[in-house]
This record gives structure tokens, sequence and C-alpha cells, in this order.
């Protein structure tokens, strides 16, 4: 007996196929922003997320400022020592965090990996100082450390810089849905509340 | 090979389906405030790239090339994903899609599995299948919860419940062991979090569409907004993907293509809340056990219609739905399709494979040839041109004996000479004695499908070409 | 005559049922110094047939097409669906033919090849415009009838409402989905009469069938005139209604 496989692939191979044209790329694959920081600021904040900006020497006040009283904060094992501020009760990932510690949690602190400006885009690939896709999807508030020199401009930027196999979650927002009345409304079923902590 | 779902059995045809849909007011309003909405919030989000024609071309070549080569992108797609610690499975047909599914899950001695909303799957019937076999399988996306609940069949690519409001929403959530308390959005988007997040934390198996999948990373790609997809996606311990086999795309690169025409196509934002790739298992860090299902179902034999082929380029946004005149006043129901709308017009009745079937021959009908839909179109289908082309396949199916093909025959002989072209015309200025009141309000059939609603034009004693030859001649 | 020799394509429809605005488009033309002829052994573009699933009866008429038209150097349609059909859909008809790529619809050819906006009309009413879909979308006229008629002296031009919406008529459309194409109508004509337009024009009489038979059937006191019998309207000569 012919397997699928076998079958399905004589198939598209019995067919006259279309010649094989070039594939067109005349889009802008770079685009020019006066201040791509400035843009990717104002971009996330059109999602409903909260976006602070802050100098590097500054960074541990303000997560102390955004964590402090919120109750305990998932962090993955690898983020910066100076990012784990004493006034925040953490639980880091190591080991791993089961499902209900991760439900039972106030919110998750990490990095990430880029940012596209445009689209007010943060992307997650899992790498340093971000763990596993778990931690930034249970907990429903996520604060996401991003430095300027993670920012691109425009998705071209961004597709080319990403490890394709890394698992990537690319956020733009807190969750949201347009199934009701075709309208955005954000918080369903990831974190409820994004808020972004711009480092220059 | 049984029958194609992706045609719901026992649907009336377009015609008889639209008046019903058309005395429906609620619908009505419904579908025409939603689509206002979007249409002109897509407007705003396409204006504001300046290359987003360059990007249509980008979308149309590379689904070009996808369907050119598919044979060599799906193999590269099953090795990447083979390498990367998938394991890839072929389904001919939605009855054999659905076993291999029900297999798997009956494999991790499960009786209940999440879903990711997926048009693949709807296609092919799976979740009534998996009931079939005993295993039930709870949608997460909000408007298949609100479809899923309200025991309703989807009117909608990307919202299935489209035509719902939220009021009706709140009628149906109140079946929730934690109802909503108002039917503001806030309120229906809480009480579906609440529904399904002991759903989400506990089960073992999640099925899943994909959006795209990469052949030369092995990269599969789901595009959602609630963050019902990430859960299925990362929490459960295996995962179950059914991939349409012209969702392949060749290269990485070609995605910052799609995720730009995508979102700003489908729900007009610059980007939807969240987007997943993985490619196979990744040690520690979600599934560790990913199955890909590469789903046929009639798209092979659409990829021999040279016309209709570009149908396969089509990336599920719903554009073409929102610009449509007659979605907008029928709804996505009475395409008796989980494809509604231009797209379903031409993809259902192509992937059926059936232009036998009357349902699925009056789709191609289910236009007035407007054009918005290719107008929007972000991988360009020119879908005016294949509904000409279905609906000549159609007419050839039912062959020359009927009423109206015997009728155009005749048109065809008289515009076939002038001479006979002019009789006709004189015959035709005998219908001034019909008219009353210089109006003319009812003729017969079939006729009177157009003078139930409308004055019909009284035709001149003199045609043009009588009076030029007695001005000019 | 020295001006470009045009050969008139009126349309089996406007031939056979609106006789006046073919009259005006040889008014218009004549005005605008163009030769004028229309060569009487042309039917029907085959739209119809073609639309509706029959490509093989459209194909010999867009063979007799190119047969009767090719010797010109322009040919110009007051229709934009058939000017569509014609330059669309005859090239992969019938063998290559000039006549399919010198068919024009008439704002076409009169802003593009005449490079003429103001034609010295004159029409003193309250109009507004619906732009049919195949000269929006297949032909991309643009705003050429729009600035035609901004030109016009008397005219009092107001914007439709959702104007780029489709009025239902789609040929057998209007038969086949009569119920579909009826609530597509009611809502077109809710626009146009939301305007306070004593006139609603446009450059497709099969539209225009649709748009006046269901504002007859109302009563509504507006009237549809094809945008060939505004521009060909002047004080001297000015447009009357037909009966």
């Amino acid at each position: 007996m012919v397997s699928a496989r076998d079958e399905i692939l004589g198939r598209i191979r019995a067919v006259d196929r279309p010649a094989p044209s070039p594939v067109s790329r005349d889009y802008e694959r770079t685009r020019h922003a006066g201040d791509p920081v400035e843009l990717l600021a104002e971009r996330i904040t059109d999602y409903q997320a909260t976006v602070y900006r802050t100098a590097a020497r500054e960074l541990p006040y303000r997560i102390a400022e955004r964590l402090d009283g919120r109750g305990r904060i998932v962090v993955p094992p690898d983020v910066p020592r100076e990012w784990c501020v004493p006034e925040v009760p953490w639980l880091a990932d190591a080991p791993p965090l089961t499902v209900a510690e991760l439900d039972s949690a106030d919110g998750v602190l990490s990095g990430c990996a880029i940012a596209i400006a445009e689209t007010g885009t943060i992307v997650l690939d899992a790498g340093r100082g971000q763990g596993r896709r778990a931690l930034t999807l249970v907990p429903d508030h996520h604060l996401c450390i991003v430095h300027a020199d993670q920012i691109v401009v425009s998705v071209p930027e961004a597709i080319e810089r990403l490890d394709p196999t890394a698992p990537l979650t690319f956020i733009s927002g807190p969750s949201a849905t347009s199934d009701i009345e075709l309208d955005r409304v954000e918080g369903v079923h990831g974190p409820r509340t994004l808020e972004v902590l711009l480092v220059t | 090979m049984g029958r194609n779902p992706v045609t719901w059995l026992g649907s009336p045809t377009f015609p008889d389906a639209a008046r019903d849909a058309l005395g429906d007011t609620q619908l009505r309003g419904n579908l025409r405030k939603a689509t206002t909405t979007i249409r002109g919030k897509r407007e705003s989000a396409v204006a504001e790239l300046g290359d987003w024609e360059e990007l249509r071309r980008a979308g149309e070549s590379v689904k070009d090339d996808v369907l050119a080569n598919l044979d060599t992108y799906l193999e590269r797609l099953e090795a990447a994903v083979t390498d990367r610690g998938g394991v890839v499975h072929w389904a001919r047909d939605a009855e054999e899609a659905n076993r291999i599914v029900l297999d798997l899950v009956q494999a991790e001695d499960t009786d209940e599995v999440v879903k990711v909303k997926s048009m693949a799957t709807a296609e092919i019937g799976l979740n009534e299948a998996l009931a079939d076999g005993g295993v039930n399988a709870i949608e997460t996306d909000l408007a298949e919860v609100i479809v899923q609940l309200g025991d309703d069949r989807p009117s909608h690519i990307l919202v299935p419940a489209i035509h719902r409001n939220r009021a009706e929403i709140k009628e149906i959530f109140a079946q929730m062991p934690e109802p909503p308390t108002s039917d503001d959005p806030h309120a229906l988007a809480e009480a579906a979090r609440k529904y399904l997040r002991r759903k989400f934390l506990s089960a073992k198996v999640a099925i899943s569409g994909a959006n795209f999948g990469v052949a030369d990373t092995g990269s599969i790609v789901v595009v959602e907004s609630e963050g019902n997809g990430r859960m299925c996606l990362t929490l459960p311990e295996t995962l179950i993907t059914v991939m349409g086999v012209e969702k392949v795309l060749p290269r990485w690169q070609d995605l910052e293509v799609f995720l730009q025409l995508l979102p700003r196509s489908s729900t007009a934002e610059r980007m939807n809340p969240y987007t997943s790739t993985w490619s196979g298992v990744t040690p520690g860090d979600g599934p560790q056990k990913f199955h890909l299902v590469l789903l046929d179902n009639g798209r092979t034999s659409t990829l021999a219609d040279e016309v209709g082929r570009q149908a396969l380029r089509c990336i599920r946004c719903s554009a073409c739905l929102n610009v449509c005149p007659v979605y907008e006043r029928t709804g996505g129901q009475a395409y008796g399709s989980v494809y509604p709308g231009p797209i379903g017009a031409i993809l259902a009745p192509q992937l059926a494979g059936d232009l036998h079937d009357e349902q699925a021959a009056s789709l191609p009908y289910a236009s007035s040839l407007c054009g918005a839909c290719y107008e929007v179109c972000p991988v360009r289908i020119n879908i005016p041109e294949v509904l000409t082309h279905l609906r000549a396949e159609v007419v050839e199916a039912k062959g020359k004996r009927t009423p109206e093909a015997m009728a155009m025959s005749a048109a065809a002989w008289v515009f076939g000479d002038r001479r006979r072209y002019e009789a006709a015309q004189k015959a035709g200025s005998l219908t001034r004695f019909l008219a009353r009141d210089g109006t003319l309000s009812s003729l017969p059939w079939p006729g009177s499908k157009w003078t139930d609603t409308r004055d019909a034009p009284v035709v001149p004693k003199e045609s043009f070409r009588a009076w030029w030859r007695r001005n000019r001649g | 005559m020295s001006g470009p020799r045009v050969a008139l394509f009126p349309t089996c429809l406007t031939d056979t049922v609106y006789p006046e605005t073919a009259k005006a488009v040889v008014r218009l033309l004549e005005r605008l110094g163009c030769d004028v002829d229309f060569p009487l052994d042309q039917t029907c573009c085959g739209q119809m047939h073609f639309n509706t699933g029959y490509a093989e009866h459209a194909r010999p008429m867009a063979r007799a097409y190119a047969d009767v038209f090719d010797s010109y150097d322009h040919v110009v349609a007051p229709s934009g669906s058939c000017a569509g059909m014609v330059r669309e859909n005859h090239p992969n008809l019938c063998a290559a033919s000039p006549a399919a790529t010198r068919t024009y619809e008439l704002s076409e050819f009169l802003v593009d090849v005449l490079g003429v906006v103001d034609v010295g009309a004159h029409f003193p009413h309250r109009v507004t415009y619906h732009p049919t879909c195949h000269s929006l979308r297949m032909l991309g006229v643009g705003d050429k009838p729009l600035r035609l008629l901004r030109a016009v002296s008397g005219l009092e031009l107001v914007a439709l409402p959702q104007a780029e919406q489709c009025c239902g008529f789609g040929g057998t459309f209007a038969l086949k989905n009569a119920e579909t194409s009826t609530a597509m109508l009611a809502d077109k004509m809710r626009c146009v009469q939301d305007t306070g337009a004593q006139v609603v024009t446009a450059g497709d009489n099969s539209c225009l069938m649709q748009i006046g038979g269901g504002l007859s059937r109302m009563r509504a006191g507006v009237r549809t005139v094809h945008l060939a019998e505004i521009l060909a309207s002047t004080q001297e000569e000015p447009w009357v209604a037909t009966p």
C-alpha cells in the first residue's frame, strides 16, 4: 500500500505546476526612525502597556519601585544579579517551578532578546534572563527589561537577528482579544498587565 | 474516502441560506457594526506602511514559490522537524487526519485535550471525530468558546462568533460555573479566563493549527491574541499540530513579510499580541512530545487547477470577509462551510472537489464580483477571477440542458449576428406595452426576480443604432 | 475632421435600453473635436456570459469585438464594466487584439486621452456620484469622473456616503441572489437619499438600472442620469429628462 506521504508527494509531482517565479523583495528591509527608543515606547503604550524609562545605574531602584509590595515574583535563574533587589520576595525557577507554583506567583521579571520599535513588540527567545516560556506566561503581571541596544526598528531587522531554532515569543502588549464585536479588549489568558522598563 | 466535511452536510444552497439570514435583523446589525469597525481600522493600519504594495507582491511571490516547489519544501520541513525531535505524519484527507490525531491522543491516556483555534482542524471536523472516539476537545479561543458553548457554527475565519454581540455572549456564558457579571467585554474576557484557567494548567495534550511552517528551520508559527495559544503550546506535555500542506514557507526570512501582512490585514493591528514559534522539541521548555500532521484534504487537487490554485496562497486573515458586501449582509453561516466569505466561495468548493453538489456549486455565485476582496487581499488572490473560473466549471458540471444554459445559448446565438440582435431589440421594445405609467413593475419569471423589488426600465421605441442609422447612416 | 477617430461602443444595454446615453456620448465627443463612428456590426462584449460561467459563449463575442473595432485608434464605452470586460478578459478569450488595449471607459478617455477635465458642460442640479465597482477596481479610474463633474458649471456635487460599496447589481447576481442584491441596493439607496441629491450619476447604465429601478419603486424622487448625459448637457442644449 502506498503511504500517505508518498501519495501526497506523488499528487503534487503529478501536477503541471506553475513556473517558479523569482521572489520579489523590494519592500523596505530597514526603516528609519528618528528615535527608535521613543518610537518603541510610544507603540508599546498604544497597546495599553506601561513603559518606564530609566538610566542603567538606576535600574535596580526602578525594579524595586515597580515590584515592591506586588507579592512573590518569578525570576529566571540567570538574570543579572543586580536585578534581584532585596525588597522583592523572588521565586527563582531553579529547580523548575511547578505550574501550580507559577500560577500562585504574583508576577514575573524577565529580560528579552530584542524589541521591534515600529510594532511595539518584545521578543523573548528563552535565552539569558528570560527563562523557559511558561515563566512569562502563567503569572498575571510581567515586568520586562529592554535595553536600548536590543531595539531594532523594523520586522525584517528583527527576523534577521533571531535564532529560528529557539522557542520564540513575540509580545505586543498584554493579552487581548478582538473576538467581541471585532474590537480589541485587553486581558484574557496571558499576563493582563505588561510593564516595560526601557534602559537607556 | 468519505465526504469532505469542509462544507457542512445538509446545508442549503447559498441563495436559500442567505434568504433566511437576511431576515435576521440582529445578525445584520451585529455584522454591520463589526465589519464597519474593522474596515476603517485596517485601512489605517495598512496606510502606515509605505511599502504595503511591495509587501503584498512579496507575499504573493513567496506563496507562488511554495506552490511551485511544494514537494521540495514539505520534505525539507519534515526533515527539519524530525531532526529537532518532532514526529511528522501525513494525512490524505479529513478521515485520515482525524484518525492520526485520535490515536495520538489516546496514546497519551487522556480523554480531554485543549485546542488552539485552527481552521484546519475545523475544516476536518476534528472535534466531532474526537468526541466519537471518547475524547473531549475544549476550544480555548474566546470566539470558539462562544461557538462551542452556544452549540453554534462558526461564521467568520478570524472571529467565528462575529455574528454574536456582547449581550448574546453574556447569555451564552451564563452556563459557566462563574458566569460574567455584565456584558462589558472586559467582564466577558474575565469569565473566559476563569473558565479555562484550570483546563490549561492540567491538560496533558494540546492540539493546534499552524499559520506557517518554515521548511529550512522546522519552525512552526502560531499567531494569536489572547494567550490561549501560548498556554496550549507551552504547558501540556504533548502538542499535536495539524497544518495544511500549503502553509509551508521556504525560508525563515519569509516570516518578515507575513508577520507584517497578517496582523494588519486581520485584526488591523501593527502586531497581534502574541506570536509563538518553535522548532521540534526544546528540552526543558514546553511540550516534550511534538507531532506535526501535514494535511492534504483537497489541497493537491486544488493545486492542479491552474487558475484556482491561487486560493492556496490564503493566509486566513479574513480581510476579504470584512470588506465583502455580500458577507456583510448574509453572515458566514450562509456559506455552509468553515470558510465563508469571498475566500470561502473559492476555497470551499475547490477543497470539497464536487461541483455536482448543489450547495458547493452555489458558492462561486455568491458574489457581485465587485472586487473589494482582491483589493485588500494581502497575498493578492484575484478572487473575482477564480469565481468566474469556478462558475465556468459549475456550468460544465451541470451540462447544457439546464434552463439557464439554454437561455445563455440562445442569447449567445442572438449576439452572434447583427441582424438577429436587431430583431431581438425590436421584439424587446414591445415590452413598452407592459408598462403602466412609464414603469415596468412586474415581469414573469425570471424577470420577476428583478421586478419583485425594483422597476424594470422600459425599452424605448427607438434603439440608439436605429437613431444612428436614421441620422448618420 | 482632424480630431481623433473614435469608435463608439455604447454596449448592448445602452444601445437597446438607454439610447439617450449613447447620443450624449456622440454629442460630447463631437463637441470636443472627435470624429465619432458607430460600427453597426457590434453587438455585445460577452460580459454577462463570461461572468456567469459561459466563457465559451463569450469567446466568439470577443473575437467579433476585435473584428469590428481593431481598425480604430480608440474605442470609447460609457460603461466601466464592459470596458473592463474588454480590457481585462478579452485578451484571454481571443488572440491579442489591438481593440482590447485601445478600449476606454468614457472618463478615462476624456481625461487621459483627450486631456480635458472641463468639457464645457452645464447641469444646474444637485448631484451625487456612485463609483461603480468595475470602473473603480478593475479599470482604476480613480477620481477622474469626480474631476469631470467638479468642472461642470451649475452642478452641486454632494459626496455619497459609503460610495465604494457595491450597488448589488452584479449582472446575473441580481437574479441568482435576488434577496442579497436587494439588501445591498437598499443600503445604497439609503445613502443616496441621505445626500439630498436630485440626481445620482455613475459611469455605467447597468448599475444605474439597479439603483434607478429601486428608487423608482420607492417613488424616491431621485433620478439616475448617466455621467455622459451630464457632461453632454450645456446651456444651449440642456439635458432633458426622458419619460
